[in-house]
């Protein structure tokens, strides 16, 4: 059925009976596939040819948590399955309450912290995720909060801290002692800063953090 | 006879002469009957340090089955072991401690350096955690290079140190 | 019989002291390169501390200095013998990033490759859970039937365990001829074998006294602590990434997910057995339904740059779902892959579990986890 794909790149498109196979991303120029069935599962809106539409429950989630916080929140991208927000470092605990509460959100899949030195912040990303309600099994959504960064780090003793979400996901306990140790962000509240991965005697600096270099690179 | 040979004074240069003389009969047979044992009695510690160690429970599976050479795979408790499979890479947690289970063996023992990140860290050359090779921390007597070795090349490398055994002096350390 | 006479400094004064502090690891006579610090009470333990990290080589940290395509190899040896499940959602992101559409010839081959590599896995593991509970045909009769599979998965990619084969763009090649009879009939006498296991391991009265209703972990905890995989799937929560967020080829294919109640370490090590059962099921559909023939993989250009963004992409892996977060900044090089593995995120359960049981039940509990220590410290 699809033996008649070519080398050429832009020019495999789905069939009409062939559902997309996973989700698309809408965010991307889409040149690529002009007449794409909506993804089963999803009360999406149609992807446009040209500038398309963010989807409309992603666009909901993010609606209901910009309208609760205000400007404390921002929206930084609405993708199908994945909505991103960005938080202020104070609000953060009332959003993840809010996320758990009303938007029936259960657990953190993952912790990252990403170092950006050229701000002078590092930000910490909750990607949270559902099992008991159905509508979003395949939602995630993203909170990114940033802490200050400091040039010469003392990780526990120094201004990059952030208020700690394991009373309100348990699940991050592990997560947030990694960010701690990788990247030196203190989570206050958080009963167990102790060191996880790395050796007992590391003394350098957290090493996910941009200034410190492997050897020979 | 001997009685009247032997006097207080020269005593110790009699019985040093008799060693020699012992040493230089019994201990070739000896050794070559002491190293046989060695040879066929392997058994390396259960310290797994990374992913080598799936090739490692391979070589023991059905289908490779190094118990027929003689390597009791992994069973024994370290008091009893006399070889140590460094499976993969050493981090600079683990290098500690690899040093003290390689301290609480009794001699004599031996060190099989298995994949290319336990010689010389391999594809993690550029890590910050992991140690350039293990040769820093214990002696090793064979090299068995791959990524992961397969177990084919894991059972060689156990054979050429069956074949080193052979050759090494046996009461070394008596 | 008199009272056994002490000498005065080994009898026992207070409660506190009886409680003693036990190194597990990290050499052991199980598996596994983590140590477990248990306190106990007698036998039973009282406090637990799992103390990871022993092979953390600093993947996520190593790859902000590789580009795209040569990220691959070192990302796959966390779990060298599930290299492409782990490789899944890296390979998933990074083709959003640089704005790949893959063929629909290479998703099917993915799909195979990675159901193999599954079941290469659980077989895996299911002999060291035979090795922890002292039952050695368990590991034999394991380690000898996933060679077959091994040999499938040499065939296609040309390695016993690190395959490399999915690449950003699709596969790295075709599969071989005749590959597909091939594997039609291994996988069939696979299915036969595995169905065998019940006999000698599962409806075995010393494993079920062994494991049935120890380390309960309940419905409220399983999500709490944000377990997933199979843990999750024991404790009666049916969430598998392949049904609720299919990617790839997997909603058009036809399986069922597995789900127990009890929660105990009997569900946790039945339900991989059970997926791998499944898993043949999706291999078969997979070979029917795949395209005969066409292109495998789209042309990279060389150092492709990653449009600016951040893709958080989830698969479901032989234990879990994992997840993978890559930030870009256009450059050749990710500016930031993160690896959000499921032995990490059952880690958690490990404490939480041990608590409260006897020491001996602590291999049975532990395994079960469905732990791998190298991809938790990645």
């Amino acid at each position: 059925m699809s033996s008649e794909e070519t080398s050429e790149k832009k020019t495999e498109e789905p069939k009409a009976e062939e559902k997309p196979a996973t989700e698309k991303p809408a965010a991307k120029p889409a040149a690529e596939k002009p007449a794409a069935k909506p993804p089963p599962k999803k009360p999406a809106a149609k992807p446009a040819p040209k500038e398309p539409e963010p989807p409309a429950f992603e666009k909901s989630i993010a609606d209901k948590i910009t309208e609760k916080f205000g400007e404390n929140t921002s929206v930084s991208f609405v993708k199908p399955d994945r909505v991103g927000i960005k938080v202020n470092r104070d609000s953060i605990h009332q959003v993840a309450e809010f996320a758990r509460d009303v938007l029936n959100y259960d657990h953190v899949d993952s912790v990252a912290g990403v170092d950006y030195p050229a701000d002078k912040e590092i930000e910490v990303v909750y990607h949270l995720g559902s099992y008991t309600d159905s509508s979003l099994d395949r939602q995630v959504l993203e909170l990114a909060t940033r802490a200050q960064r400091e040039e010469e780090p003392l990780p526990g003793r120094d201004s990059t801290k952030l208020p700690s979400l394991r009373d309100i996901f348990y699940s991050v306990e592990f997560h947030e002692r990694e960010v701690f140790e990788m990247l030196g962000v203190y989570f206050e509240g958080h009963p167990d800063n102790r060191r996880l991965l790395l050796p007992e005697d590391w003394a350098d600096l957290p090493p996910l953090r941009k200034d410190f270099r492997n050897k020979g690179r | 006879m001997i009685k009247d040979l032997i006097t207080p004074q020269n005593a110790n240069v009699f019985v040093g002469k008799l060693g020699d003389i012992l040493e230089k009969a019994v201990d070739k047979p000896l050794g070559y009957a002491i190293n046989w044992g060695r040879i066929w009695s392997l058994w390396p510690v259960h310290i797994e340090t990374a992913c080598c160690s799936v090739e490692f429970g391979a070589a023991s599976s059905p289908r490779y089955d190094v118990e027929r050479f003689g390597i009791i795979e992994a069973f024994g408790s370290l008091r009893q072991c006399d070889l140590v499979v460094v499976q993969g890479t050493i981090t600079r947690k683990m290098a500690p401690r690899l040093r003290l289970v390689y301290d609480q063996m009794p001699e004599p023992k031996y060190v099989i350096a298995m994949g290319a990140c336990a010689i010389t860290g391999g594809l993690y050359f550029d890590s910050y955690n992991v140690l350039p090779g293990i040769d820093g921390i214990i002696p090793v007597d064979v090299y068995v290079p791959g990524c992961p070795p397969r177990p084919e090349t894991l059972i060689q490398g156990c054979m050429l140190l069956q074949e080193k055994i052979k050759r090494m002096k046996a009461r070394k350390f008596v | 019989m008199s009272k056994p006479v002490l000498p005065p400094g080994l009898a026992i004064q207070k409660a506190d002291e009886r409680i003693m502090t036990l190194n597990v690891g990290p050499q052991h006579p199980g598996s596994g390169h983590m140590r477990i610090i248990v306190q106990i009470d007698g036998d039973y333990i009282v406090a637990c501390d799992p103390d990871p990290g022993y092979v953390h080589r600093g993947e996520e940290k190593m790859a902000e200095y590789r580009n795209y395509t040569l990220n691959v190899p070192h990302l796959e040896r966390p779990v060298i013998h599930d290299s492409c499940n782990i490789l899944y959602p890296y390979v998933l992101a990074s083709e959003e990033l640089l704005g790949l559409e893959i063929p629909e010839r290479a998703k099917y081959i993915r799909v195979i490759a990675s159901e193999l590599n599954r079941c290469v896995y659980t077989m895996y593991w299911l002999a060291i859970y035979g090795i922890f509970l002292g039952h050695s045909t368990m590991f034999m009769w394991p380690a000898g039937d996933r060679e077959l599979l091994i040999d499938l998965l040499e065939k296609m990619t040309g390695a016993r365990v690190t395959h490399s084969y999915f690449i950003p763009g699709g596969i790295r090649n075709d599969l071989p001829a005749n590959f597909e009879d091939v594997c039609l009939r291994q996988v069939n006498y696979f299915e036969k074998r595995i169905k065998e296991y019940a006999d000698v391991f599962y409806d075995n009265p010393i494993l079920i006294s062994r494991t049935e209703k120890t380390g309960v972990l309940s419905r409220q905890d399983a999500i709490r602590l944000g377990t997933t995989g199979s843990v999750l799937r024991a404790s009666g929560i049916d969430y598998d990434v392949r049904k609720k967020e299919p990617y790839d080829v997997y909603d058009q294919l036809d399986f069922q997910t597995n789900v127990m109640k009890s929660g105990d370490s009997y569900a946790r090590s039945r339900i991989p057995w059970l997926d791998m059962m499944e898993s043949c099921r999706i291999i078969r559909d997979a070979l029917q339904k795949m395209p005969k023939s066409g292109s495998v993989r789209v042309k990279l250009k060389p150092n492709p740059k990653g449009e600016l963004g951040s893709v958080y992409k989830r698969v479901e892996s032989g234990r879990g779902a994992l997840g993978c977060y890559i930030v870009s900044d256009k450059k050749p090089e990710p500016y930031r892959v993160k690896l959000s593995v499921p032995s990490f995120r059952n880690l958690i359960a490990l404490p939480h579990l041990l608590i409260g049981e006897k020491l001996g039940n602590m291999p049975s509990i532990y395994w079960s986890l469905n732990y791998w220590p190298v991809e938790a410290d990645r």
